[in-house]
């Protein structure tokens, strides 16, 4: 289907988490949807603009997710709160992540977010947040645009598909 | 013989989609794409994305745990 075409279905994601495990649905859609020919928008907002950042330093924390559960030696492992408090949990659990991703031949976030820029993803990151927290638009990927609230809900009002991750 | 051959074996969703779509692009218009997986969630996602992208699935087959998808590039 070609871009532009009156009938071409999009959607729209409100991006919220910055987190490496919440990371992966709104760009295995983003990417997915853009392969089947429809026209996507991104609207990072909150803690999600992370992951328009040039670095990317995506952490994972077990605490407080008892749905957690790691594949660790052929048994299954949960993290208890009190061990996931912790200094150095975060980081192991990361690794852990990370090395299970590679494993599995699941795409890395960097390689996603590089197939949604080659796929002409739309990537709007909220203006409110970056004053907020002190971002700058250099930090971030090329390529993207800034917005607030009203740019969103003109995206929202005219797509197929909403969605808030 | 297909046109293109995708070798997406060992890889996950969504890579075998994301990796078919280009591949479908550099076969001609009528020609055919083959797609070889490991992946079992592909069988319904391939399927899926014929259906609506317009793209035709000729044969979907699995051998020893590869599963092979031969695509008619349609649309």
């Amino acid at each position: 289907m070609a871009a532009g075409d009156v009938n071409q279905k999009s959607m729209s994601i409100i991006v919220t988490k910055g987190t490496l495990d919440w990371a992966y649905p709104p760009f295995i859609l983003a990417t997915t949807a853009a392969a089947m020919g429809v026209n996507v928008s991104m609207f990072f907002t909150f803690y999600g603009l992370a992951l328009l950042k040039k670095d990317l330093d995506l952490q994972i924390s077990p605490l407080g997710k008892p749905d957690m559960v790691m594949p660790l030696a052929g048994m299954h492992m949960k993290m208890p709160n009190l061990v996931g408090v912790l200094p150095g949990v975060n980081a192991m659990a990361t690794t852990m992540m990370k090395n299970l991703i590679a494993k599995k031949g699941v795409a890395s976030i960097p390689q996603l977010r590089e197939a949604a820029v080659e796929s002409d993803i739309e990537m709007i990151a909220c203006q409110m947040t970056l004053d907020l927290f002190e971002m700058k638009k250099e930090d971030m990927i090329d390529g993207i645009k800034l917005g607030g609230a009203a740019t969103y809900m003109e995206k929202a009002l005219s797509s197929d598909i909403n969605l808030y991750i | 013989m297909a046109d293109k051959v995708l070798d997406a074996k060992g890889l996950n969703c969504p890579l075998p989609i994301l990796k078919a779509k280009k591949a479908i692009l550099e076969v001609p218009k009528d020609g055919t794409l083959e797609v070889l997986s490991t992946d079992a969630g592909s069988v319904a996602d391939f399927a899926a994305f014929c259906r609506t992208t317009g793209n035709t699935m000729l044969e979907s087959t699995e051998a020893g745990g590869v599963y092979r998808f031969i695509i008619k590039h349609t649309a």
